[in-house]
């Protein structure tokens, strides 16, 4: 081997490292964790002194009985300011990274085996460049994910201990998998080129298979933790005493319903932030090649958040139906109770979502002559969103002075009182998903010219699905929501949703049959206007603000419990905040997490920069000169 | 840099307007409920109405789901008392109650012994009630509570008050939430409460003499109705002169034993004597 390979290997190798580095202090801390937290048989203040004496079962049988702390204020460490402000930072950002992290190798994967099957090496490309971006952020989900873990030993000592207690091991094993992520995240990113033709690049996809598995099994593990919280499962609810084995106590009610939630949202996050940098690179690019390469490059992540985005809505719906069979004062309190008004803000964010993306979708029929064909319609669709933005954002009721109240005739105003219950703003969303998805399938058929023989049949048809869809979606929602009683309301949104999924699987079925032998105009990649491209920064700021603003509902909704129903918090932090509270708190976090990005788009370019050695700059003046 | 400056700007605008809609919205602040050291001992039956009353909006969290929504029946637009006793009636009834106070006080620690029609889980076709035992976390209704609340929802509607008075003694379950209050027998007739609450250790009335305080015999000729009821509930009020001022509260006396005795006295104006 020679000096020159030798070196090449001790760099990479101490840069393997460094990068491992954290991944090595979220193992000590987890052995720490486990270490220190108390001995199964043990009283939180120590061993009974006849426990020592107890056989083994039978300090075990004392052991599963012993009840969730009961804290008082005294409880909990004082550091001079708010600890669940710390956690509360520290928590939301690991989750932001973590997200990123998973999403990105997951559509990577995607883009990777269409590359690989359509043999575009732009697609590899991409793919490979879209991990570039994943790499850093996954050294600093650790970091973070450390420091989380570390604050939380520190602030809730207590609450730690009864975690551990309740789930063991398994936060070891949770390290071990942070391991094994680590190294198939390394060997899939750094053997791409050496794994890039023939059958090495099968081995290189299993290599991706095997990372999403691995990454989505940390997902669903982490997951637990919260679900237990929200409603803890394999205790006694009496006690909270651990009554389980470690499988009853994950798999709650919550779980699954957060796994695919998580899951979808995570991929649409991930798509909207890899689709901002493909826009910043856009608005910095300085040749035709590499506008129209971003511009590419920005459609595609649109397309694949937009894609997991549109589903969301269903996983959600699933979620909060659990939240309400397991406890309906739970739901409540989320969705008609104090939280309520944070669905408000929940309705300007995403109506930013859908906006954006419509309005990304427009823009981009510029880059093909058949767009035109379209174009007509787009002022209609606008419409349907603004309206429905509107009914979204109208509050059922706010808080009125006398005088306001007298002008008002009472509590509800007398025409726009009905838009502000659930079954209006259902609507709206629905007929705004619909909506989003036809600007999604105009911009589809824009650079085709269908030329199936049946296509009057097949368009006529179409137009048919979404008449239909929208005037079930409107009815199910006047009639169940208006003219019967809760119970009923509730179950007028299964209508919705079906209608919504007939219009999405039909409209792909119905394009898939009908593109057949179309004839392809051309598409001019990077003929798009600097405008769009800031509805690609507006995808992940919304996506961002939504995403710290749902996770703390889904917090919240635990009110004053650590572990709801059975580990009471005690903290002088135990209150729901202001939303003026949340709001700052949320927008804080999305700036800290705005810097980092930049941060990491900075290191991605950074990777590609390369210093003109000194004697070609000597070289290079004096050409300069001589000319 | 340009592209730089300009994204980050559109950003942080954004940010901002997203941060600006939780300003204009109402400020509420959600807080954890405290445990309220409440002096059971000097507690009348006028605020123990009035705890059921603040239990009821806040604490027992009743109102998310009783409210005008829908979602549960709304307790306040209805006489609870009286539905009860058609519910007991009724034969979809699984509980055990024999009376207003205990069905309302069952219907809180097993919601399911009655359901209303239209408001069950979801596919049991009203066999089970979504609402959860209120004595259970999260809400952990103390024995005491729950009275106060029975209280609340019997006089609403102007029934008589049947549940008693905490005593001191049950200051305990208050705060620990254990342990069930047992109400003392209320008495069914005005010589049975007069007796029990030993008026006539200082007061002449019915058989018995006691100069310490003004006889009863003629009270209906000297007070009103409502003067009775005072000198009863605050006997501080006013004191009756050339007698001294030690005449005590009867916290436990139930709002229904009260109406007894005031209803009694009101009838004396000395012709029996």
């Amino acid at each position: 081997m020679s000096s020159q390979c030798k070196n090449e290997f001790c760099g990479s190798a101490m840069s393997a490292c460094r990068r491992l580095l954290p991944l090595l202090v979220i193992l000590l801390i987890a052995l720490y964790a486990v270490g220190h937290s108390p001995p199964i048989a043990a009283d939180s203040h120590g061993m009974e002194p006849g426990t020592a004496m107890m056989g083994g079962d039978e300090a075990a049988s004392e052991a599963e009985l012993e009840p969730a702390p009961r804290l008082n204020r005294g409880d909990y460490p004082d550091i001079g300011t708010s600890s669940r402000g710390i956690v509360w930072v520290f928590a939301q950002m690991h989750l932001f990274f973590g997200a990123l992290v998973l999403a990105v190798p997951i559509f990577v994967l995607v883009i990777e085996f269409i590359g690989f099957y359509t043999r575009d090496d732009r697609y590899d490309d991409m793919a490979h460049e879209f991990m570039k971006v994943s790499l850093t952020a996954y050294a600093i989900t650790a970091l973070f994910g450390g420091t989380l873990a570390l604050s939380l030993f520190l602030l809730y000592p207590d609450f730690m201990s009864y975690m551990m207690r309740a789930f063991g091991s398994q936060v070891l094993i949770y390290a071990l998998l942070f391991f094994l992520e680590s190294m198939l995240l390394y060997i899939y990113y750094y053997g791409w080129d050496a794994l890039r033709y023939g059958n090495r690049k099968w081995l290189h996809l299993t290599l991706g298979l095997l990372l999403n598995g691995v990454g989505t099994t940390l997902l669903v593990v982490a997951n637990s933790w919260s679900t237990f919280m929200m409603a803890p499962s394999g205790i006694d609810p009496a006690t909270g005493a651990i009554t389980g084995n470690l499988w009853e106590i994950m798999k709650g009610p919550l779980w699954n319903p957060l796994n695919l939630h998580r899951f979808l949202a995570n991929i649409a996050f991930g798509g909207a932030v890899v689709g901002a940098y493909a826009a910043f690179k856009f608005l910095a690019a300085k040749t035709a090649a590499e506008k129209a390469h971003y511009d590419w490059m920005g459609y595609t992540s649109n397309f694949v958040a937009i894609l997991a985005f549109l589903p969301l809505p269903f996983a959600g719906y699933w979620l909060m139906a659990e939240v309400y069979a397991y406890s309906q004062q739970m739901g409540i309190l989320a969705m008609g109770g104090i939280l309520a008004w944070l669905f408000v803000i929940q309705a300007v964010l995403i109506c930013t979502i859908l906006l954006a993306a419509n309005y990304y979708l427009w823009n981009g029929m510029a880059r093909t002559e058949g767009g035109e064909r379209y174009r007509w319609l787009v002022k209609y669709i606008a419409l349907v969103l603004i309206l429905g933005f509107l009914v979204w954002v109208t509050p059922h009721n706010v808080i009125y002075t006398g005088s306001e109240l007298a002008r008002l005739g009472g509590g509800h105003h007398a025409v726009l009182g009905p838009l502000g219950i659930m079954p209006a703003k259902n609507i709206a969303v629905f007929l705004m998903l619909v909506m989003t998805f036809l600007s999604f399938q105009l911009y589809r058929r824009a650079d085709r010219e269908i030329t199936v023989a049946w296509k009057d049949w097949g368009n006529a048809l179409m137009i048919a699905i979404y008449v239909v869809a929208c005037a079930n979606i409107v009815f199910a929602g006047v009639y169940y929501g208006y003219f019967t009683n809760t119970v009923y309301k509730v179950g007028s949104s299964v209508l919705q949703v079906m209608s919504t999924v007939v219009v999405i699987v039909s409209g792909v079925v119905i394009d898939t049959l009908m593109f057949k032998g179309a004839k392809k105009l051309p598409v001019y990649w990077g003929k798009v206007s600097n405008r769009s491209q800031y509805a690609l920064f507006a995808l992940p700021i919304a996506f961002t603000w939504l995403m710290a603003l749902m996770g703390y509902i889904r917090s919240s909704v635990r009110t004053h419990w650590h572990v709801y129903a059975v580990m009471k918090d005690n903290s002088p932090d135990n209150f729901i905040p202001e939303l003026a509270t949340v709001g700052n708190m949320v927008t804080g976090i999305t700036l800290l997490f705005l810097i980092f990005v930049l941060f990491i788009f900075w290191i991605a370019n950074l990777s590609g920069t390369r210093q003109v050695p000194p004697a070609t700059e000597g070289q290079a003046a004096t050409a300069g000169g001589a000319q | 840099m340009t592209a730089l400056f300009k994204a980050l700007g559109f950003s942080i605008a954004l940010i901002l307007v997203f941060a600006s809609v939780t300003y204009v919205l109402p400020q509420v602040r959600g807080e954890a409920p405290e445990e309220e050291e409440v002096n059971l001992g000097e507690l009348t039956m006028d605020d123990f109405v009035a705890m059921g009353e603040k239990l009821y909006r806040g604490k027992g969290t009743c109102t998310l789901c009783h409210n005008n929504l829908g979602r549960a029946p709304d307790l306040l637009t209805y006489n609870v008392v009286s539905v009860s006793l058609e519910r007991m009636a009724d034969e979809g009834y699984q509980g055990q109650a024999g009376d207003a106070e205990t069905y309302l006080r069952e219907s809180m620690v097993e919601p399911s012994a009655y359901v209303v029609e239209g408001f069950g889980k979801k596919g049991t076709n009203d066999t089970e009630s979504p609402m959860p035992a209120v004595d259970q976390p999260p809400i952990q209704l103390s024995a005491v509570e729950m009275d106060a609340i029975i209280a609340f929802m019997q006089q609403k509607d102007g029934n008589p008050v049947t549940v008693a008075l905490p005593s001191g003694d049950d200051a305990p379950a208050v705060e620990s939430g254990e342990g069930a209050a047992t109400p003392p027998a209320l008495a069914q007739n005005a010589e049975e409460a007069l007796a029990k609450f030993g008026c006539a250790a200082c007061h002449s009335v019915l058989q018995s003499e006691s100069p310490v305080g003004p006889s009863l015999r003629d009270v209906g000729k000297r007070l009103s109705v409502e003067q009775i009821r005072t000198s009863i509930v605050d006997p501080k009020a006013e004191i009756a002169p050339g007698f001294p001022p030690i005449m005590p509260e009867f916290p436990n006396m139930a709002l229904a034993e009260l109406n007894l005795v005031v209803q009694f006295l009101a009838q004396q104006d000395g012709s029996e004597q």
